[in-house]
Formats: structure tokens, C-alpha cells, sequence
């Protein structure tokens, strides 16, 4: 059978958004790859520069719909840095509990489509069930389950409501006890096993030359974390560990789920933490100036890997100029690497666990 | 003492036509009278050769019916309930309680509680209403006649399935053989139609099940092989009555049946369910439709009843494996206690053969529908090595093992 390119996408289950991966395939190998995206490009960048920078917090929760905070988190940040204000430290602490939360709800999400790529459609639901428990958790604290419009310039748009650490407390341990139910369905089963090892390699090296970030180069055995080489907010007081794959080698797809799956347990612990070290009251924001002037530069350790903003501004009440960099953009780049050589089947396998976000990627 | 519901199908049918054909014969000759031709005709009609035909006719029109009415529709209820369970969801809801003429039920807005079981009637009725859409540039004769060579093969399959030791089609002395042919002709009738779609991944999925086809049925055979190396008989009727009897071990009488599942022939019976789960295409080998890269696989392009009957198919294919492998390795319809009750002169069984045989087929069932839902797919190189490289391996140990104790007696 002569090779043929097969689209998979913009319509497609594998394709969790809308973009197209062209796959070359010879009989049931992959020779050729060619990640095509822009489908869902808005013009981001563009529309920043005409509204005013407290109003894009809401735009910035729409970069990706399933980690928001951590998105407009990013965006405030580097807000605050060419303002020059100083978010207030029950501010910080409470963005940490709700970045965290939000990474264990976009977590779970990638868990919840990771199943049905490897045709385990329980993991779906089970995955989905759990992260209501975090979207429960952001809507007592924002007022939304999604799209939360939570970060502001100078701090958060409201305290944390009476009784939030109880209820975290009881979501999360609940939460960890129904963990162990997902590696018996993924870790423990030899067939999900046979799919994910040695499919999708990534070396190190590949990885950085390529600007993987991320869950994704802590696969390749890399130790990066942004929230621990450059801490912002108050993640330097918080003892957490950078979950990496430490079994050598380049990192498969495994790696990648392992590092993940990790990660859960990990925020866990570090809302817990932030939850115990908050100061139980102050000020949670700070007024801010509506015109600035300079640049300001942010980046943070997303969901998905490293999110960075840059963003000037001329004196006016709006950015001149506003830079996005999306780690998902960066690793989508390098997936033509992995697929080759592997089988079709395993495009799923392989783009599922690098976690693809094509609000972020599109911009 | 073992009893059957039906204890001769075809006399039952036998007895149904003569009542059906002796009032169409009075309705003749009452009219010969005017016209004595059909005197002849009405003679004709009540020969024996006629009632014999007819009565074909009628137990196999009972047997298709009994197939897909009653268990078609309660495999897919047992199915989709139960991996909602799996995932901690109601599932499907549509029952009796929804028709909309019950008193609480608002006209128009029908109430979704009960225990679902036409859920699936209402899911044909919406096929049935959607357009049939052949892709263009397909080949629209090949396109069409895939599903119903699909669906027909596996309809062949119980003709001469069992399912007691009265309630069967045909009784033949190479019964097993026959189903295992029949089961064997749906890959052929999967390539067509991905060939004949004109779609790349209907193209893939076809030729994905060509491959498979080989892996799997090799070992399949080869362990009815081993089964028959002790058997002696691929007839599944006697398969079944030698195992109707308790283990005979060094002289002592355990009470344990002496189904072929306990013995040297686990091996042969743990391959010959494998390759039964690839045969009916279910995860972890469902890759000739892995709705995850291939859309549906070769199923992509099928719409409305059409897509049904490919969809629906495998559920036929499910309900014949597990009798298949009940009746081969797990004792068939033989059961611990058949009650009887008489009534005048007849006695009716309360717990009769297909009782036991039906707890044997939907535990299975149950058990693949477990399965399937708690693993992911494996993927075609996979399913080729285990295949290769295990089944085939394991089928002609298990060939041997019987042999073996065979030998020794």
C-alpha cells in the first residue's frame, strides 16, 4: 500500500479542540507528521491592546477554558511588575490556593480525555466526577465554575468565604482516597502500560532545543519548575517537591502520565500548606493605577508549562503591547518527533498525554 | 433430572403449522365449492411436504425472534446499564414508566425513571427515522451489502446454536464447526465495507480487521481442537450431555460438574476466550473500530438503521460467544436442580434448561462487558504479538496437555 497522509482533525476525537494533525502513514506506521493550527486563533494579543488592563483578566481566562486562573494569574502578574504594586500577602496566599486548585481541575481534565484516547471511556467519568470536587471548591471561592474572571491587578477580586479550609480539607482528602482507585485502572493495568511505555520518546535535549515545558520536560527527566527555581507569589515558603521522572531515559508517554498523575497529589499537598500558612486575615488586594507606564514581565509554571507574559505600557490606561508565550504552542512543534516511527494507534496515546490546550496554542 | 421449556422446538412449531395450514384448508374447500379446482390446491396444502417446508419456515422466523427481540434487547440493557454503573452514572432510563399514556405522565414530556430497557426500541426507532447517506464516489453495491452479510453471518451462527437440549434449530453432527465458520465470515464482510466506503479510515479499520482475523482465529480453532481431542464429538448437544455428570477422580465422586473448564482443558478454554473477546470485537481489541484515531473505524460512514444493524451486530456476536463458550467449556444448560411443577397431565419446568443456560450466557456476557470497560485497547502490533506469539503457542500446548491425558485415559 503506497503511503497517504490522513487527516486527523479539525473533526476528530484524538483532537481535543479544534486543530489538525496531518499523519503520514505507511500501512500503520507513521512516517511523517504536520501539526496544522489557527483554527481557533482570536487575535489575543491585538484585542489586549484596546481594552483597559483590569478588563483583560477576563480575556485572559478565555486563553484556556480549563486552567483560566493560572492563565490571568500570569497576566496580573506581570501587570503588578510594570505597575510596580505589591500584591498583599494573604492575596498571595490565596492565589496560590487557587492556582493550585485550578491545576488539579485542568489536571483532571487531561486525565478525563487521556481514557477515551487509549479507548477507556470510565476513566472519562471517574476523572470528571473529581474535578467537580475542585470546580465546587473555585466556585465557593470565585462565585464560577469556569471562566472564573478570580485574579486581579493587585490581588484577588474577593476573600476566601467562611469555611473554605474546612471544605478543602474534606474535598481533598476525600479526593486522595479516591486516587488509589485511578491506579488501579491506569498504573496497575498492563494494558494501558503496553500502550503509553516507550511510545512518543522525547530526550532532553530534544526537549529543551524545542522549548518544551513543563509536566512534559519533567518527563524527559529535566528538573523545572518554575515554581521552585523562580518562585512568585509565596510558593518559595511552601515545601513541595517538583514532581520529575526519575527512571532515566527519555521520557514516553508514560513518563508524561506519571509525572501528571503526580501532580495531583502534589497541588494537593501544597493547597493544604497554603491553607495552614495563610495569615487569617489582611487585605487582599491593593488599589491599583488605572495608566502605567514601562514593561512588566511574568512566568509562571502553568498547567500545561510555562506561561509567560510581557506586556508594555506608553502611559495610557491600556497595554501598548502584550506578549503571550504558550508552552503548549512550543510543544506542539516538537510532536512531529515523537509520532515518527511509532503507529497510528499511538498518535492518540502520544498527543493525549502531551496535554494539548488549543485556546492557549491559537491565541 | 433435566427439563427443558421447549423439549422439541420443531415438533412445537410442527404442531402451530397444522393448526395455521387446517383452517386455510377449510377456507378452501369451503370455496372448492364454487370452483373445483382448488380442491386440488387445498390437498396440496395440507401434505406433509408443505408442513414440513412451512414449518422450517416458522422455527426459524421463533428462533431469529427469540434471538434479537428478547436477548438482543436485553444484552444491550445488561451492556449499557451496567458500564453506567461501572462509571458511577444512572445510564439509560427509558422504560415502560415513560410511555406517555401513564396518568403521570405529562403529554409531550415523557418521564425519564425505570429501568431503561426500551431505551434501546426508542434508539431504533430514531434510526430507523434518520437518513441513509452513501458516501460519494463509494461503491454503493459493496456498501450495501456488507451490513447485511455481516448481520446474516452472525444470524447463521444460531441455526444451530443451542440454547437447551430441545431449543435448537438444526441438530448437527458438526455443529461447532459451523458456528465457528460462520463467526469467521463478518471480517470479510468489515474489509468490504471499508474498502467500499471511500474513506481512509474506514480503509484502515477493514484492513485492520483482515489482519486481525488471522491472529485470532487460528488459536480459536486450535483449541476446539483440544477440546475435541476429548470430546470426540463437534456436536454441541453431545458436548453438553458429557458434561452433565460430577467429577470422577481416583474412584471418588466429587461434587464438583464435570464441565471441560475444570481440567486439562483451562488452557485451551483461556485462549478460546480471548480470541473470543478479538472474535466479537470488543476492548481491548476493538481496533478495527478505535473510535479514538479512526473516528468509528470502518463504521464511519454508516447512518440510520444501517449504522444500527453494524452496531447492533456486535452484541449478537457477544450473546453467541458466551453461549458458545458456555456450552463448550462451562456445562451448557446443566444445572443443579430442575423443579418441575404438574399441572393435570403436563409437568412445566420452573427452573428448566434455559434457565441455567441463559444465568451461564448473560454472566459471561457480564463479565465482558467488565472487562471491556475497565481496560483500554490494545493496539494492532499488539494484538498481533499476543496473537502470534501467545494464543497460538498456548492453543497447541493446550493440543497437547489434551493429548496427553487422553492418552493415559
Amino acid at each position: 500500500m503506497p503511503e497517504f497522509w490522513i487527516n486527523m482533525g479539525p473533526q476528530h476525537p484524538m483532537t481535543h479542540g479544534l486543530w489538525n494533525m496531518k499523519v503520514k502513514v505507511d500501512g500503520e506506521t507513521i512516517t511523517d507528521a504536520k501539526p496544522e493550527i489557527g483554527y481557533l486563533h482570536r487575535g489575543y494579543e491585538k484585542i489586549m491592546e484596546v481594552r483597559e488592563f483590569q478588563k483583560n483578566v477576563v480575556l485572559t481566562d478565555r486563553l484556556c477554558y480549563v486552567s483560566s486562573i493560572t492563565w490571568s494569574h500570569a497576566y496580573c502578574l506581570a501587570v503588578e511588575k510594570m505597575m510596580g504594586v505589591e500584591t498583599p500577602e494573604r492575596g498571595q496566599w490565596i492565589r496560590v490556593v487557587a492556582l493550585e486548585l485550578q491545576r488539579v481541575a485542568s489536571h483532571l481534565m487531561w486525565l478525563a480525555s487521556y481514557g477515551p484516547d487509549l479507548g477507556l471511556l470510565t476513566g472519562l467519568l471517574w476523572a470528571l466526577r473529581e474535578r467537580e470536587l475542585f470546580l465546587d471548591l473555585i466556585q465557593l471561592m470565585s462565585g464560577a465554575r469556569m471562566n472564573q474572571n478570580y485574579p486581579r491587578v493587585g490581588g484577588v477580586r474577593n476573600d476566601l468565604p467562611e469555611n473554605f479550609e474546612a471544605m478543602c480539607k474534606r474535598s481533598i482528602e476525600h479526593f486522595l482516597e479516591k486516587l488509589t482507585g485511578y491506579e488501579s485502572i491506569f498504573h496497575d493495568s498492563k494494558v494501558f502500560r503496553m500502550r503509553t511505555e516507550g511510545v512518543g520518546l522525547l530526550t532532553a535535549a530534544d526537549a529543551i532545543n524545542w522549548g518544551v515545558t513543563g509536566p512534559n520536560l519533567r518527563a524527559c527527566g529535566v528538573n523545572v519548575d518554575l515554581r521552585r527555581l523562580d518562585p512568585y507569589e509565596t510558593y518559595g515558603e511552601i515545601d513541595f517537591e517538583p514532581q520529575v521522572w526519575h527512571d532515566g531515559g527519555a521520557g514516553d508517554s508514560y513518563a508524561r502520565f506519571i509525572v501528571r498523575f503526580n501532580e495531583l497529589r502534589e497541588s494537593c499537598k501544597i493547597i493544604l500548606q497554603a491553607l495552614e500558612k495563610m495569615p487569617k486575615s489582611g487585605p487582599y488586594r491593593v488599589k491599583t493605577p488605572r495608566r502605567a507606564e514601562g514593561d512588566g514581565y511574568a512566568k509562571t509554571e502553568d498547567s500545561r508549562g510555562e506561561a509567560l507574559f510581557y506586556v508594555i505600557g506608553d502611559g495610557d490606561d491600556r497595554p501598548y503591547r502584550v506578549k503571550i508565550r504558550s508552552p503548549v504552542f512550543c510543544t506542539m512543534a516538537a510532536t512531529p518527533m515523537l509520532l515518527r516511527g511509532n503507529k497510528l494507534a499511538d498518535v492518540v496515546a502520544i498527543l493525549g498525554s502531551v496535554d494539548v490546550c488549543v485556546g492557549e496554542m491559537d491565541k | 433430572m433435566s427439563a427443558p421449556l421447549i423439549p422439541d422446538l420443531f415438533g412445537l412449531c410442527k404442531v402451530l403449522t397444522t393448526a395455521i395450514i387446517w383452517i386455510v384448508q377449510q377456507l378452501i374447500f369451503a370455496l372448492a365449492g364454487p370452483v373445483p379446482p382448488l380442491k386440488g390446491l387445498g390437498d396440496w396444502i395440507g401434505s406433509d411436504a408443505v408442513i414440513t417446508v412451512l414449518t422450517w419456515f416458522i422455527v426459524v422466523t421463533v428462533v431469529v425472534l427469540w434471538v434479537t427481540v428478547f436477548n438482543l434487547f436485553t444484552i444491550m440493557w445488561v451492556e449499557r446499564k451496567l458500564y453506567s454503573r461501572l462509571q458511577d452514572r444512572y445510564g439509560i432510563m427509558i422504560s415502560v414508566w415513560s410511555l406517555p399514556f401513564w396518568p403521570f405522565n405529562r403529554m409531550g414530556r415523557p418521564t425519564h425513571r425505570g429501568t431503561g430497557y426500551l431505551q434501546n426500541l426508542a434508539d431504533g426507532v430514531k434510526l430507523i427515522q434518520k437518513e441513509n447517506i452513501t458516501p460519494r464516489n463509494a461503491d454503493s453495491a459493496m456498501f450495501h451489502i456488507s451490513p447485511v452479510l455481516i448481520a446474516s453471518s452472525t444470524l447463521m451462527v444460531f441455526a444451530v446454536l443451542p440454547w437447551s437440549s430441545g431449543f435448537y434449530v438444526a441438530n448437527l453432527d458438526l455443529g461447532v464447526l459451523f458456528i465457528l465458520a460462520a463467526f469467521s465470515l463478518a471480517p470479510l464482510g468489515i474489509l468490504i465495507s471499508g474498502w467500499s466506503a471511500n474513506n481512509k479510515y474506514t480503509l484502515v479499520g477493514g484492513l485492520r480487521a483482515a489482519a486481525m482475523l488471522l491472529s485470532y482465529s487460528i488459536p480459536m480453532v486450535l483449541a476446539v481442537i483440544a477440546l475435541v481431542v476429548f470430546t470426540g464429538s463437534l456436536n454441541p448437544l453431545e458436548i453438553v450431555r458429557q458434561q452433565e455428570r460430577p467429577i470422577v477422580l481416583f474412584g471418588t465422586t466429587l461434587p464438583i460438574p464435570a464441565w471441560y473448564v475444570f481440567g486439562p482443558q483451562f488452557l485451551g478454554f483461556l485462549v478460546f476466550t480471548v480470541a473470543m473477546i478479538a472474535e466479537m470485537e470488543r476492548v481491548p481489541f476493538d481496533i478495527p473500530e478505535a473510535e479514538a484515531e479512526l473516528v468509528e473505524g470502518w463504521t464511519t460512514e454508516y447512518s440510520g438503521m444501517r449504522f444500527g444493524i453494524v452496531f447492533a451486530f456486535k452484541w449478537l456476536r457477544m450473546l453467541a460467544a458466551s453461549a458458545l463458550i458456555s456450552i463448550l467449556y462451562l456445562g451448557g444448560w446443566s444445572g443443579p436442580v430442575f423443579a418441575t411443577v404438574a399441572v393435570g397431565s403436563i409437568s412445566i419446568p420452573i427452573l428448566p434448561e434455559e434457565f441455567w443456560f441463559l444465568a451461564r450466557v448473560y454472566l459471561l456476557s457480564a463479565f465482558f462487558v467488565w472487562l471491556s470497560w475497565s481496560v483500554p485497547r490494545v493496539r494492532i502490533d499488539q494484538i498481533l504479538n499476543i496473537g502470534w506469539k501467545r494464543l497460538i503457542p498456548y492453543s497447541l500446548v493446550a493440543i497437547l496437555i489434551a493429548a496427553g491425558f487422553r492418552a493415559i485415559g
